[in-house]
């Protein structure tokens, strides 16, 4: 079995592990990136449309062309990539770490390494996760797939198309599908607010004449052999109002139910998980509990725009240097989730320097106030215009900051 | 006549309203900033999108170039876009932003949105 | 047309067919497996518990009891032949009363009669020593460790393998619709009006079988088909128990249970509701809350959050309750295997070894085949072996070192070894791999796997199906349907 070295391995060439690897190997680490496809960009390859990198680069661009500035400043750089490769097993040995990559050519190899970054992404929620009962015909599709095929094997899944689920990647593919002449004749969203950006929802669904239900569900699937129509349940106070069910006829279901980080991986080794996000805890360094092993982007939690992916995912970079350097936290508090929050991260916090955090509100709210504590104190506040569930919030603490705040101690942030 | 319409021109999405005066005023209301009023007359009077989609590509990599729209098209000329895009066939190399199908008469020129070598 | 003519056929490629004609490709005569479904298993074996009975639930009066003890013993062998998923983990019956354990004591009495090796009475400390995730109010139960586990749908498979090696021929997508008896032949058409001219005839075909019963004029019953819902839970489930955990078992079933699959995931089930329709396979929120509350019973600790997937089976369950075996007495030449439910899967070497007795006593004759070889080889697996077993698979066939299902551990040779061995449907890749199991259900390697289809059959990917008819998957390209202006869609 061949054996390599490297400072650190990054798993996953998409927009988080570029950036993360991209930010090891500026300050000069011997960096890998493993990457299951043949090329880099993950995700974002499938994502043709606009509204990519509007944050980073100031530009609309598409999902393929912010993958490849991004993998174009891989190739210049001498990270070594390893494509077609997927990370089977690690294992902690000695002060460093152990992964096995398999790949055809030259099948498997052990790589020896002092760090590792989580960088692989997250995975859809899909039928049985969210327990749709009836039959189990073909033409149920999870969006992600329905995209791949569309947009990468140009494939029509289907004719008539309901889609389950209003967040962005649900009116992305209503889109899609309209502008590959499929007929999508609802989408269903269970949240009595939509859960996607009001730009999609006037050009995704609004443009086509596509109806929006609102607390409703998908309460049964039908047809044999290909799926041939859905019932759709009104919820009146989240109780299912079957009296008012009604049926649509469709030979295709899409299901855009959300996503969560694809943590088997991490898990295995023994990484803590967070309950909320179903990423790894992390602390002021994105560090898991696993020393040496850090996560970022959407395997950490589950981002709205890869603009902030890449942000997070640069940093990681930073702190796993500065790790490599053999910087480790000094004094760290916890970040806790307050009134009205879902969740923060990460999940520690150091006064020594800039801390920045994202987290998701359970509420929607015009006109709202983040609230930050420390043992009673408010250190920090700010004024949201609007608030909801799907979109992320984010804020940044400074050193100069804590040299103006007295309270040390655990900091809970809440939403008012 | 007029025309219910949502505001896109940040996440507070106003609902607005587009009344037409006369053959050439519009009056907007229910914008709570300017930026409403611009969006909505030019929602009703000029619509325009930017379009993406896939173009069939010979290609031993990949079998589907993306492709996006330079700037925005005329919301009454995308289906018309799209259907010719999907008669064509390219082959690779392609670079990105390379134009790959021109309509000149509309002012519409559509774009690689990938690199693909070979 | 001479390979048209069998000795046998075997109507129904289901567990009990695929035993049945591999029991009789040993001997020298012609047999033809008749399967509807574009797969074998795709019927009543593919969708149940997997379990190999321990020998208790039933005393020796019974046909399926002493099948099944007899049955049960054979699985070692057939594993070491036939390479499927298997293991003797054991059963555990948990009983929750003394009125329960009173019912436990007389399936310890079965089991004695039934000369069932290593039964075991529990008390309280003893159950939960075996399994501590059992709920804390257990008073005691059954230990039967010659139970165990499989992955039916391998198991037939591996069957119909060995069979078609041993010159069983395999007819697919063949529903038989009209069978005459002319010059000591059944002339059997099929619906799409293929036709086969065999001596016996041979009717294994489950939920059907009442049908072909009637197809052929020969004994009238009905099959009840009776509902089972079983449930997924993922890899790494921490309820996962050591042994399968059955309850004390009611009159019509053996009730909810917890079943360690021998792939690592956990599966609770099935339920046990009697319908009229054969196809209506639809799984209810109601079933779903009643057997996690019935799981739960057994394990407090078992998560609906761990559930990956639900499905539904049907028992081909006749009004007797027993197994249905013998020769027509209405036809010449046909022998009845119908009823064949719970514990079919656990009774069908044996049921294999008893029909072969039964043609044999009808007059066919059977010398045994000097070629005959019980083995397959056995496919290796990536989730199976170790890193350095993995390295030198790559070596020698690098496709082991391209992962297409991440969520199972599958490798495009695993996948491209199903397709060459006739597994050419998504489901049917899926049973032979176990590619699109897992936590994601095919959200990551669907496209890849109907590309390598596509590739190793020469079919064009928009005429790859789920599992054959008209499940397909993508019927249609871009560029075929014209995308009409925004305004003119009312």
């Amino acid at each position: 079995m061949k054996t390599v070295s490297f400072d650190t391995l990054v798993i996953g060439g998409g927009a988080s592990g570029m950036a993360a690897a991209l930010a090891v190997a500026e300050e000069g680490w011997k960096v890998a990136i493993v990457e299951r496809e043949e090329s880099l960009g993950g995700i974002l390859h499938q994502c043709i449309h606009n509204g990519f990198g509007l944050h980073y680069f100031k530009e609309e661009l598409s999902g393929p062309e912010y993958a490849e500035r991004f993998s174009e400043m891989v190739e210049s750089s001498n990270i070594s990539v390893y494509l077609n490769m997927t990370i089977m097993d690690i294992v902690k040995e000695g002060d460093g770490l152990t992964a096995f990559g398999l790949s055809m050519d030259p099948g498997m190899v052990r790589f020896k390494v002092r760090t590792v970054v989580f960088a692989n992404g997250c995975r859809e929620r899909n039928r049985g996760n969210i327990g749709i009962p009836g039959t189990r015909p073909s033409g149920v599709f999870t969006a992600g797939l329905a995209q791949r095929l569309v947009n990468l094997e140009g494939l029509v899944p289907g004719k008539e198309c309901v889609i389950v689920g209003s967040g962005d990647i649900g009116l992305i593919m209503a889109r899609r599908m309209s502008w590959i002449g499929a007929h999508v004749k609802a989408v269903v969203e269970i949240q009595p607010n939509p859960a996607g950006l009001t730009r999609n929802i006037v050009q995704c669904l609004n443009d086509f004449d596509i109806p929006l239900y609102l607390s409703h569900v998908v309460g049964n699937i039908k047809g044999k052999d290909r799926v041939e129509g859905v019932d759709v349940i009104p919820l009146e106070n989240g109780i299912q109002q079957r009296d008012k069910m009604f049926s649509i006829d469709c030979d295709t279901l899409l299901l855009a139910v959300g996503l969560v980080p694809d943590n088997e991986l991490a898990r295995k080794i023994g990484v803590a998980l967070n309950q909320e996000t179903g990423g790894p805890v992390v602390d002021s360094t994105l560090m898991t509990g696993i020393e040496g092993v850090f996560a970022c982007g959407n395997l950490l939690h589950v981002h709205d725009l890869v603009d902030f992916v890449t942000e997070e995912s640069f940093r990681c970079g930073t702190f796993v240097s500065g790790f490599l350097k053999g910087k480790r936290p000094e004094k760290q508090y916890k970040t806790n989730p307050g009134k009205n929050v879902k969740y923060i991260v990460p999940n520690h916090y150091e006064r020594i320097r800039e801390n920045r955090f994202y987290m998701r509100t359970l509420i929607v709210k015009n006109n709202a106030l983040l609230s930050v504590k420390v043992k009673g104190t408010e250190i920090y506040s700010k004024k949201l215009r609007h608030i909801q569930p799907s979109e992320m919030i984010q804020f940044s603490l400074t050193e100069e900051d804590f040299k103006l705040i007295k309270e040390e101690g655990p900091m809970e942030v809440s939403i008012e | 006549m007029k025309k219910e319409l949502i505001c896109i021109a940040c996440p507070l999405g106003c609902r607005l309203t587009a009344r037409w005066l006369n053959e050439e005023t519009i009056d907007i209301t229910g914008n709570k900033c300017p930026r409403g009023e611009e969006y909505g007359k030019e929602e009703v009077i000029d619509p325009k999108r930017v379009v993406t989609a896939t173009v069939r590509l010979k290609s031993t990599s990949i079998k589907r170039l993306p492709v996006m729209t330079k700037g925005t098209v005329p919301k009454d000329k995308i289906a018309e876009l799209l259907n010719r895009l999907y008669t064509i066939e390219l082959s690779a190399p392609v670079l990105r932003g390379e134009v790959v199908m021109d309509m000149p008469d509309e002012g519409v020129q559509v774009l690689s949105s990938r690199t693909v070598r070979r | 047309m001479k390979e048209n003519i069998f000795d046998v056929a075997i109507i129904g490629g289901g567990v009990a067919g695929a035993a049945i004609a591999r029991k009789l490709s040993s001997y020298d005569c012609t047999v033809s497996l008749l399967e509807k479904e574009c797969d074998v298993s795709f019927g009543v074996s593919k969708a149940n518990s997997g379990i190999i009975h321990g020998g208790f639930h039933h005393g020796p009066g019974y046909l399926k009891s002493r099948l099944e003890v007899q049955g049960n013993r054979m699985f070692d062998q057939l594993e070491e032949e036939l390479h499927f998923p298997f293991k003797r983990c054991g059963i555990v019956v948990a009983a929750f009363s003394e009125e329960e354990m009173k019912t436990v004591q007389q399936l310890y009495r079965n089991g004695e009669a039934n000369k069932i090796v290593g039964l075991e009475l529990c008390n309280r400390a003893r159950i939960l020593e075996l399994e501590p995730k059992l709920n804390r109010d257990v008073v005691g139960g059954l230990y039967a460790p010659a139970g165990g586990i499989i992955e039916p749908y391998r198991f037939v498979f591996s069957l119909v393998e060995s069979a078609v090696k041993n010159g069983v021929q395999l007819r697919t997508e063949f529903e038989v619709v009209t069978a005459e008896r002319t010059n000591g032949y059944y002339d059997i058409r099929s619906s799409t009006g293929d036709k086969i001219l065999s001596k016996w005839v041979i009717n294994a075909a489950g939920l059907f079988a009442d049908r072909v019963s009637a197809v052929f004029k020969a004994e009238e019953f009905r099959i009840i088909p009776r509902k089972g819902e079983e449930f997924l839970l993922g890899r790494n489930c921490s309820s996962r128990p050591n042994h399968v955990i059955f309850p004390v078992p009611g009159a019509v079933s053996k009730g909810i249970l917890v079943i360690p699959t021998v792939e690592g995931t956990t599966m609770i089930g099935p339920t046990a509701r009697e319908q009229e329709s054969k196809d209506d396979f639809s799984t209810t929120e109601e079933n779903l809350n009643q057997v996690f509350s019935s799981a739960r019973r057994l394990i407090p600790s078992l998560s609906q959050r761990e559930i990956i997937t639900s499905f539904a089976g049907l028992r081909p369950a006749l009004k007797s309750g027993d197994f249905y075996i013998g020769i027509s007495g209405k036809r010449p030449n046909f022998v009845q295997v119908a009823g064949i439910q719970s514990p079919g899967l656990t009774a069908v070497p044996a049921i294999a070894e008893y029909v072969k007795d039964l043609l044999k006593k009808d007059g066919l004759v059977l010398t045994e085949k000097i070629d005959y070889d019980p083995a397959i080889p056995d496919q290796p697996r990536i989730r199976y072996a170790d890193n350095n077993e993995i390295d030198s698979l790559v070596k020698k066939n690098p496709a082991f070192g391209r992962v297409v299902c991440r969520c199972e551990s599958v490798s495009e040779a695993e996948i491209v070894a199903a397709v060459r061995n006739g597994h050419t449907t998504l489901d049917g890749v899926k049973f032979y791999t176990r590619a699109q199991m897992g936590k994601c259900q095919g959200g990551f390697c669907t496209d890849r796997i109907v590309k390598i289809i596509s590739r190793e059959t020469g079919m064009d990917i928009v005429s790859i199906t789920k599992r054959g008819r008209g499940t397909y998957l993508a019927r249609n390209k871009i560029g075929d349907f014209e995308v009409k202006d925004e305004n003119s869609i009312v």
